[in-house]
């Protein structure tokens, strides 16, 4: 039907899709100027955004499995990469990450160096072997690769650890968001977005989301450069940022210093009266704070955990091919360093119309009744997420006073930097569209893992299909629904929770996914050992440094996965080598693997 | 060797050189920190250390992909393992 000229016309579908939403934009702006308020722009981009996606969502139901489970292996490479990144960049990304640079400058930059990094293990270690294998899930590899059911429920459980960890800080991000734009509870926000990021999946499987996670990546990519470039354009910091703000980070460093940072401390008795979970700037903007070690362990553990997330991998399953698989990756990472490299960027931005007194946006030092009468200072105080008070006295603000929450930092920018409303409007539906995207992939990860890997392989493998994907879908409903309600509680910020994500996805799939392309001895008492005591290692640790522990290596309980791995690791060789090697069968089956050409291991249907 | 062996050697010494760059970009250079704060080499600029973490290393982890993927493609393709178009 539309799906052969579909695929041929997605330049073209896209492009007028691109050029819909710029000016739906500029219609956005004219309406400001007309006097629109600013909740009905915020409103109406963020409803707007939604309905496009549910649109693409319904357009693309489907009843087939190899469509609902891998879009029908036909994404061209390109658009896989848009995808990717979509899926890749939630709303840590998009919302947090910002705000992490912001507080914590080269400590957190790790993440950038990081979640990068990983996609160079995913091209050369994994995504093209695990395409050749033609599987619909990573347990789908696993379970095949090393044989038994065994096998199968523990990547199962694995992927649901680190993948219902992750959802959890998604779908907290759409319901931040959301509360904040539509101006509604943030309990009740949250399960607005999980409505939302199901109209997106619920139909059409890998195929709906395929394609509503390429335009939500259009949308994201806009709404993430347009602040970055205007603003640093209306400073006059340089019409190109990346490239043009040396002088405003040296710039920020003299401001700290003249500002006391570091050498003007807050009582514990001053930091009590600070709303929970925001911050003040601690920490200096650009110069290295931290030991090589925990810099080097986050990034290692974000790598090694990009390499391991189901959701992630599962993207290069779509593709026609290995050869695409492979270079699909490349886009993907192409698609992540645009916005990647513009958050630091961002960062500097933001703290420097804070900061600057030459600026006409700079707070520090002017008086504090006259920062709290700021209108956007008001919203975001309101929302919690901004608080100053003078603890000396002095009538002043001074930089140890100013406190503001992590997720603040991309949203409230463009306000503070004095940009029109439209421009807030145009981030809050980025992030909603990073947010849900992700959300989108995980939900997805999970329940389709439940439903072939546990319902179709396991307990029922006569289902036939019309039955196996109303399965999908009803654990794809539960499993959002118990995302939000975990959401709800606020458990852990989304930075930290997204963190633990891939700490677990590290410490249980890792080495059982890349030994079982690249060792033809791992076998299945292996890879069960490796997956089971790498979790629990991880999991151990984390309660442990959580309750207080001291830890060891200087391993933290946001690197918890290299323990976890560690563990993996040494148990996976251990038992494989004192168990049987795997059968001829199975070593012929990783010999066909590592050759691009010929049939999938496993069929097209299965 | 077989034909296979052959294709599995190169493709291992292909990934092995691919991960020695990717350790260097992504570890090596890490642990010199403060080295590379005091390093007059400032890229547009900014402090190497500030630069290689917003962009240097990100910028040639890209380029380090697309170069791995075209050489195992020359790779397969000396051996006949190349995919069919459209298969």
């Amino acid at each position: 039907m539309i799906k052969g000229k579909f695929i041929d016309n997605l330049p073209k579908v896209y492009g007028i899709y691109t050029g819909g939403f710029l000016v739906f934009i500029i219609l956005m702006a004219i309406a400001e100027q007309a006097g629109m308020s600013a909740k009905l722009i915020g409103i109406f981009f963020v409803a707007f955004t939604v309905l496009i996606y549910a649109l693409i969502g319904w357009l693309s139901r489907t009843m087939q499995t190899d469509a609902y489970y891998v879009a029908g292996r036909q994404v061209p490479t390109v658009f896989n990469g848009m995808a990717t990144a979509a899926d890749w960049m939630s709303g840590a990304s998009f919302v947090a990450m910002a705000g992490g640079i912001y507080f914590k400058g080269y400590g957190y930059m790790a993440l950038l160096v990081g979640w990068t990094g990983g996609y160079v293990l995913v091209a050369s270690l994994l995504a093209p072997y695990l395409r050749k294998f033609g599987c619909y899930t990573v347990p789908d590899f696993i379970g095949t690769r090393y044989g038994g059911n065994l096998a199968r429920l523990s990547a199962v459980i694995v992927l649901t650890v680190a993948s219902f960890t992750y959802v959890t800080a998604q779908i907290n991000a759409t319901g931040t968001i959301a509360s904040v734009a539509l101006d509604i509870p943030f309990g009740i926000a949250v399960y607005v977005g999980l409505a939302s990021i199901l109209m997106c999946s619920m139909l059409g499987g890998m195929r709906a989301v395929t394609w509503t996670q390429v335009a939500q990546y259009i949308v994201l990519i806009i709404a993430y450069l347009i602040p970055v470039f205007w603003i640093s354009n209306k400073m006059g910091a340089g019409f190109f940022p990346h490239f043009m703000l040396a002088d405003e980070v040296a710039r920020i460093a003299e401001l700290e210093s003249q500002f006391g940072l570091g050498t003007v401390k807050n009582s514990a008795a001053d930091l009590a009266t600070v709303p929970k979970g925001l911050a003040g700037i601690t920490k200096a903007h650009s110069e290295v704070n931290t030991t090589p070690w925990k810099f080097i362990s986050l990034a290692v553990c974000m790598m090694a955990g990009t390499a391991s997330l189901p959701h992630v991998m599962m993207r290069y399953f779509t593709t026609p091919s290995v050869k695409t698989a492979r270079r699909s990756v490349g886009w993907s990472l192409f698609f992540i360093f645009l916005l990647y490299s513009s958050a630091p960027m961002l960062a500097t931005l933001s703290k420097l119309s804070l900061m600057d007194p030459n600026l006409s946006t700079g707070i520090i030092g002017k008086s504090i009744s006259d920062v709290q009468a700021l209108d956007w200072y008001q919203n975001w105080n309101q929302a919690n997420l901004m608080f100053v008070s003078d603890f000396n006295g002095n009538g002043t603000l001074e930089l140890n006073e100013f406190f503001m929450g992590g997720k603040a930092v991309v949203l409230a920018t463009p306000e503070i930097a004095g940009l029109p409303y439209v421009i807030s409007g145009l981030v809050a539906a980025g992030g909603m569209a990073a947010a849900m995207s992700t959300a989108d992939g995980l939900v997805l990860a999970i329940s389709n893992a439940l439903s072939h890997d546990i319902y179709y392989k396991i307990i029922n493998p006569k289902a036939e299909t019309a039955k196996r994907l109303i399965v999908a879908r009803v654990l794809l409903f539960l499993i959002g629904f118990a995302g939000a309600s975990i959401a709800a509680l606020e458990i852990q910020g989304i930075l930290g929770s997204v963190i633990w994500a891939f700490d677990f996805a590290m410490s249980g799939l890792f080495f059982p996914l890349v030994l079982g392309v690249w060792w033809k001895r791992a076998n299945a008492p292996g890879a069960v050992a490796g997956m089971l005591l790498g979790l629990a290692a991880g999991t151990a640790y984390l309660v442990w440094v959580r309750n207080g522990g001291a830890g060891f290596w200087g391993v933290t309980q946001l690197t918890f996965g290299i323990v976890g791995s560690l563990v993996s690791l040494v148990s996976m060789v251990i038992v494989s080598l004192i168990t049987k090697a795997p059968d001829a069968a199975t070593q012929r089956m990783v010999d066909e693997v590592r050759i691009p050409s010929g049939k999938s291991v496993l069929g097209k249907q299965h | 060797m077989s034909k296979q062996a052959q294709h599995w050697e190169k493709t291992r010494n292909h990934l092995f050189i691919t991960l020695a760059i990717w350790f260097v970009f992504s570890i090596g250079i890490f642990f010199f920190g403060a080295e590379m704060e005091a390093s007059n080499f400032r890229p547009f600029g900014y402090p190497l250390s500030y630069y290689m973490t917003c962009q240097g290393s990100l910028g040639i982890f890209v380029i380090l992909i697309f170069w791995f993927a075209n050489r195992q493609e020359k790779i397969d393709e000396e051996f006949g393992y190349t995919e069919r178009e459209g298969s």
